[in-house]
């Protein structure tokens, strides 16, 4: 009797929320990827045709914001990685007994919410706003001078938003670090620079990838950023899905798009991967 | 005390306890600078908002300084649309964090405590939610519940919330039941406490600092979330969507006295929190 509810407990403990993701996450995305492949209106329904003209359709129309989308994530990730690694390396080894207070600094964007903060740097780099406007009375710049609406501004926000997000695992990466290791290496006469080189990026690399992870897909997916700082010239995907869905009830054209770009992430997410070399940073994990 | 020193020594060092200079690489007073200059540039834009609550605008855009006022404090529950936005965003986010809670601390304790077929399935799709893009967990939602006839509104917004908010619980609480001691629960089991008694007066006691993070969690993430209520909401509207929806036009200041109180609630509950753990591991 005992047994028998000692091998049931697991799953009846499991049960109601697996139940729950199985419902209302795998299900939907089966919907979802049947629902790409259907044609029709929501008035007249929508009949499963099978064939892949919605795929056709998203990647001919909208060619132009996926390829923005990508260039975004991509230069928003990369500046990320350069401009967390000192923030992450200098807590780890120099934070001292001040750590959880410098990472509690860093997460204190989180306790606004996310559209508000994204709206408030509107209001900073707004034409006449008070960043711009006393240096063009100052004849710093030119009158006709402008961020929002640019490339820059939806980039610039979209590093904002997601900087903790990078320094975090970074961060745990670097803690992990067992300081005998560098240790050694300065022993053994490595210049400060090999050190850093040969020894801690290497040991980061787990903690940099876990970062890259957490914010290319969700940057280049991202619709609040470009929606808020940019223009009609800054366009991105999710703004496109996010139109087709909510504007247009186009669901087969939303659900098309999102799988492709659900597509394309996990291929670049894969590249990356193995051009870091998986096993590299499995190894440098465990270790 | 000394004995439990010598103990430790015995474990590898960790970096805070190792001398600072053995990491000196350069420019150490620099990357200071620089981290309090990338911690200033996070913070500006709470910090304006913050201001322009007391700010006084003669229109409809709060966006120059016009004379201090504490009115908006005052009158911070005028606008209907925008009180009835914030709390139904507080019923939701409590709900959905009790929801998950209760379901997150189900999974991570199984997760924690037992082998059983199926788990790195379950592992595999918690990975694929806290990893997915929210815009195509939004959408997939939408499709879902478009295509079955079911209505959208704040019972959708909750499922959605619950749904994203199951496997941050579930990590959490995993991560705590791993290191759980189980001598404490055979103990009990010694002495003749049943695996139920066992479960409530022994581990849950153990674990419920984990639960209680994994709700604040869960709360956090369903007031500020606004992709998936955007998909999910239809004509429903939560703090965050209002806000977007008034953007155009302008937002009234009352707004920044709302995010002010939430800003300022949530560091009291984290500081709050953290401190009772400080004192709990000083006790231990």
């Amino acid at each position: 009797m005992n047994r028998v509810k000692r091998t049931l407990a697991p799953y009846l403990l499991v049960l109601p929320g697996g139940l729950w993701l199985l419902l209302f996450f795998v299900v939907p995305m089966v919907t979802m990827l049947s629902l790409s492949l259907q044609q029709g209106d929501i008035i007249n329904g929508y009949r499963f045709t099978g064939h892949w003209q919605n795929y056709v359709d998203a990647i001919t129309d909208y060619r132009a914001q996926m390829i923005r989308s990508l260039v975004y994530g991509l230069v928003t990730t990369v500046a990320l990685v350069v401009m967390s690694f000192p923030i992450a390396y200098w807590i780890a080894f120099y934070g001292g007994k001040k750590k959880s207070t410098y990472l509690f600094l860093l997460l204190l964007p989180f306790f606004v919410s996310f559209v508000l903060r994204t709206i408030s740097w509107r209001q900073i780099l707004t034409d006449d706003g008070m960043l711009l406007h006393p240096l063009k009375e100052a004849g710093l710049l030119s009158p006709g001078f402008h961020v929002l609406g640019t490339s820059y501004a939806v980039i610039f926000g979209l590093i904002y938003n997601f900087l903790p997000f990078m320094v975090l695992p970074i961060y745990v990466a670097l803690e992990r670090i067992d300081p005998r290791v560098v240790e050694a290496a300065r022993d053994l006469y490595a210049a400060p620079m090999t050190v850093f080189r040969k020894v801690i990026f290497p040991l980061a690399l787990p903690g940099v990838f876990a970062g890259v992870l957490m914010t290319f897909v969700p940057a280049s997916s991202d619709y609040v950023n470009s929606a808020v700082l940019g223009s009609s010239g800054t366009t991105m995907i999710g703004q496109v899905i996010q139109a087709q869905a909510l504007a247009n009830s186009n669901y087969p054209m939303a659900s098309a798009l999102s799988f492709f770009l659900m597509a394309v992430l996990l291929s670049g997410i894969l590249v990356y991967a193995k051009a870091l070399g998986t096993e590299d940073v499995m190894n440098a994990a465990a270790r | 005390m000394s004995t439990q020193t010598v103990f430790k020594s015995d474990a590898p060092a960790t970096p805070a306890t190792a001398p600072r200079r053995r990491f000196r690489f350069g420019g150490e007073q620099a990357m200071f600078a620089y981290t309090w200059l990338i911690i200033a540039w996070l913070v500006l834009p709470i910090i304006l908002m913050i201001i322009f609550g007391f700010n006084n605008p003669h229109g409809r855009y709060n966006q120059t300084w016009q004379g201090f006022t504490l009115k908006w404090y005052r009158e911070v529950f005028s606008i209907g649309d925008l009180t009835s936005a914030l709390v139904l965003s507080l019923v939701i986010a409590v709900v959905s964090a009790l929801l998950a809670g209760a379901l997150g601390t189900g999974i991570g304790y199984a997760l924690g405590r037992y082998q059983f077929r199926g788990a790195g399935g379950l592992n595999f799709i918690m990975f694929t939610t806290i990893s997915s893009p929210e815009l195509i967990m939004g959408i997939s939602l939408l499709t879902l519940f478009v295509s079955s006839g079911v209505g959208l509104g704040a019972v959708t917004i909750t499922i959605a919330h619950v749904m994203f908010s199951i496997s941050f619980v579930s990590t959490v609480v995993r991560a705590r039941v791993i290191t759980l001691d189980r001598s404490i629960e055979e103990a009990a089991a010694d002495l003749g406490a049943s695996p139920w008694t066992t479960f409530w007066k022994v581990t849950f006691p153990i674990i419920l600092p984990a639960v209680f993070s994994g709700v604040l969690l869960a709360f956090a993430l369903s007031i500020d979330d606004f992709v998936v209520t955007n998909f999910t909401a239809g004509t429903a509207t939560t703090f965050p969507l209002w806000i977007w929806g008034a953007t155009r036009v302008g937002l009234p200041p009352q707004v920044n006295v709302m995010g002010t109180l939430i800003f300022a609630a949530g560091i009291l509950i984290a500081v709050i929190t953290n401190l009772r753990s400080r004192a709990k591991t000083k006790q231990a």
